[in-house]
């Protein structure tokens, strides 16, 4: 199945996300800000990122942006994890080359059927 | 499928108090020059919203909204922060805090307290508070009626693949509404020279036979939205065979979400406390047990040395031996540091507690905190919170006297409180110090009078500061919203001596008061002497035992013919004898025979009588109330060296016991 990159500070949305993604039988990778993320992206292949937008060190708009600059991760699908609803958030995160969005609160299904739409 | 996320609840409460602690001296300290300390706040109230809503505490994640919503105001810099802001967002906190706990352990929230907080809100907000809720559930009832079959036009930017969103992945999800039929359109297709591998040049027209309404096909586009032109046609009503069902009924596309069962409850579950541990701890003691690992093999060596035992060994298996017992001695050091947390964990909430009782009470008043680093056990300042904090207010409300008294006496208009805290000799010496007025001798001894108190004009002063701590004494004239009530100083005092600590007062009038607070390291090893009775060992806590001595028969007495007395340096102790406390059939039935330990204990001192005094022992903690029943006069269990298990005495509980028999 997929390997999948789930960014968040919040060690219970990652353990949640990593729960869920792993019951559904996909290989997990974890990281506690942007900053861990590209570093994590760079020292393996990822199929998928999801990741949160407000996190110290770096946040997740600017991860997108880093991320879309790696030739590896040009294609590579990029949700966006987002309690903002607002237009602006969403088409911030679209301007740094974010796939799509999750909008939190989500329960495991919603995030396994969004997971599974950007999977194909 | 639906998983059980409620396994992660404990965690997320775990991380939500520290978010609210961290929001809350942030916001103590706010310092507008400073932009991550805003994002750092605003992050945490973030958290706590996102997570609130995933994990099911959809009223947290509801109140949340509207501190996140100022937060991210302000961190924008839209508008400036001030009292009035960061009074409500403190309130809000609280609220926050309130309804988590009420949530983990099945208590009710402050509801009066929820709804003026968030009116505060929705006032500075601006926002009318009304549509608490639902205002999400029913947006598509007025949505038009569905279609039979819908035209799509398709034609994405070029761009749209470099966000990672594939065309293809689009329109196959559209196959879920019902029968499509595509046609791709490669009309602006470019000569293979000019053509760019990376960009969508192709386009579609899409016909899809389904009820589904617009606003559900759109919502496949929802991420695209703006990276490619979409059109939608309705077909109208098909004339001839009625359509297919839409297939696996009405999607989900995420906008309405579904709240997680029951999370209170699944909270309950997860109630076991857990500690956080700085890694480097856990390495050490790794480390510690791979060097016990070296020790054990060594002695092994020396052990199987096959024939007969080289005396040039002996010199090795001491060596082993030595390592050993210091290899233990630092294991056990190490496992008893992993409990041990800094006393910051509560001397952070006092910045708070002074602010708004200063507020509340229209004092000025400055805190100073030192030691916040001093680690002790986890236990024990999950006991000290209490006691501390009503040291703390009781500081504030009685010490410190109002600006205008405080500058006619020649201090400065600003009242000092002062926590500190420090190692001492084995002990945690916890001190809230005031430069308030001090204790009034006069008044106490007067109110101690009035309350059938043993007190004299000549007691020490230390006797009288020791007042305070009599149960139901209270000398503030008038009883205040936030002391006065004469439940605190007694209860303080019980607290800590619960907890096998001491508390000590000093006051000076006009200069202030001193409270110290001295504590064992932790709650799991104590200090103990072990004494015996008849065939049996008990353990007494060092800090108990002042002296023993062996009683001549003109030293001991009877008071009215029943209480034993011992008389010592002019004074007479209660005698207790142990082995009629318990039971045991003792060695010896005469005091004169025996050893008399005189112990401290909160209502004086007491006479101990047993058989015989054994060795200084550091003793493990075992309960006996988790293992059997609570027993007077025995505060817990030990398993000694020679296996057998010890009692450990509870002196203040043995001297009451005495009182009711």
């Amino acid at each position: 199945m997929a390997k999948i990159l789930a960014v968040d500070d919040s060690a219970s949305m990652r353990q949640m996300l990593a729960f869920t993604l792993q019951h559904a039988g996909h290989e997990v990778r974890e990281a506690d800000n942007g900053k861990a993320a590209l570093d994590a992206a760079q020292a393996g292949a990822v199929d998928l990122v999801i990741s949160d937008v407000n996190m110290p060190v770096m946040d997740g708009i600017t991860l997108v942006k880093s991320l879309r600059g790696l030739p590896a991760f040009r294609f590579t699908p990029i949700l966006l994890l987002t309690t903002e609803s607002s237009p602006e958030k969403k088409s911030e995160g679209k301007a740094a080359g974010a796939t799509g969005w999750i909008v939190k609160p989500f329960n495991p299904d919603q995030l396994l059927a969004t997971v599974q739409r950007v999977l194909g | 499928m639906t998983l059980d996320v409620s396994q992660f609840v404990g965690v997320f409460l775990e991380e939500s108090f520290e978010g609210l602690d961290l929001m809350e001296a942030g916001l103590l300290q706010f310092n507008e020059d400073d932009p991550e300390a805003v994002n750092s706040i605003f992050r945490a109230a973030h958290s706590i919203k996102g997570g609130a809503g995933t994990f099911g505490f959809r009223e947290v994640s509801d109140f949340t909204h509207g501190a996140e919503t100022l937060l991210d105001q302000i961190r924008q810099g839209e508008r400036p922060m001030n009292r009035e802001i960061s009074d409500t967002l403190l309130c809000a906190v609280d609220c926050i805090r309130d309804m988590l706990r009420a949530a983990s352990d099945g208590g009710e929230a402050d509801t009066a307290r929820l709804l003026e907080t968030r009116a505060a809100i929705e006032n500075l907000l601006g926002t009318p508070p009304a549509e608490a809720a639902g205002q999400d559930a029913v947006q598509d009832a007025e949505q038009a009626a569905a279609a039979c079959g819908w035209r799509i036009v398709f034609k994405p930017h070029a761009d749209m693949m470099k966000t990672g969103n594939d065309p293809l992945r689009l329109i196959a999800e559209l196959e879920r509404f019902g029968p499509l039929s595509v046609k791709t359109r490669a009309d602006a297709l470019p000569s293979l020279s000019d053509m760019e591998p990376e960009a969508c040049h192709l386009h579609w027209e899409i016909e899809l036979q389904a009820t589904a309404d617009e606003a559900e096909l759109r919502a496949v586009f929802d991420w695209v939205e703006d990276e490619c032109e979409l059109r939608l046609e309705s077909l109208g009503a098909s004339s001839d065979a009625p359509l297919p069902a839409p297939a696996g009924g009405r999607p989900d596309t995420g906008g309405t979400p579904a709240v997680a069962a029951r999370p209170a409850e699944s909270a309950r579950r997860n109630d076991a406390s857990s500690i956080r541990v700085a890694v480097e701890k856990v390495d050490s003691l790794v480390n510690l047990v791979g060097e016990l690992v070296i020790t054990q093999s060594m002695l092994n060596q020396v052990g199987n040395a096959n024939g007969e035992f080289d005396v040039a060994q002996v010199e090795r298996l001491r060596e082993g031996l030595g390592q050993l017992e210091r290899q233990t001695r630092e294991l056990q050091e190490g496992v008893m540091g992993i409990r041990m947390l800094p006393i910051s964990f509560v001397f952070s909430r006092f910045p708070r507690v002074v602010r708004d009782m200063a507020g509340a009470l229209g004092k000025s008043v400055e805190l100073r905190m030192e030691g916040e680093e001093t680690e002790l056990d986890k236990g024990l300042i999950e006991k000290l919170a209490d006691p501390l904090t009503h040291l703390v207010r009781n500081a504030i409300d009685h010490g410190i006297e109002s600006a205008e008294q405080r500058v006619a006496a020649g201090k400065p208009a600003a009242g000092q409180i002062s926590l500190k805290a420090y190692h001492q000799g084995g002990n945690i010496v916890v001190e809230v110090a005031d430069d308030g007025a001090g204790l009034n001798r006069e008044k106490l001894l007067a109110k101690a009078a009035s309350q059938g108190l043993p007190v004299s004009d000549s007691m020490p002063d230390r006797d009288v500061w020791a007042l305070i701590f009599a149960a139901g004494f209270s000398t503030a004239e008038k009883v205040t919203d936030i002391s006065g009530r004469g439940v605190g100083m007694d209860v303080v005092r019980r607290n800590i001596e619960a907890v096998n600590g001491r508390v000590e007062i000093d006051s000076a009038p006009g200069q202030g008061t001193h409270i110290i607070l001295r504590l064992p390291l932790t709650l799991a090893i104590l200090d103990g002497m072990s004494v015996h009775v008849g065939d049996q060992t008990y353990i007494l806590p060092l800090t108990a035992i002042l002296e023993s001595i062996q009683p001549s028969t003109e030293q001991l007495g009877t008071v009215g013919g029943v209480g034993r007395v011992v008389h010592l340096r002019g004074d007479y102790l209660p005698l207790i004898a142990l082995h009629e406390t318990f039971g045991v059939e003792p060695k010896a039935r005469r005091p004169e025979d025996g050893i008399v330990i005189i112990t401290a204990a909160s209502d004086g001192r007491a006479a101990l009588l047993v058989d015989g005094l054994g060795a200084q022992h550091q003793v493990v903690i075992k309960s006996l109330e988790t293992n059997y029943r609570k027993v007077p006069g025995i505060s817990g269990a030990t398993i000694m060296g020679d296996g057998k298990v010890a009692m450990i005495l509870d002196v203040d509980m043995l001297l009451r016991l005495r009182h009711m028999h």
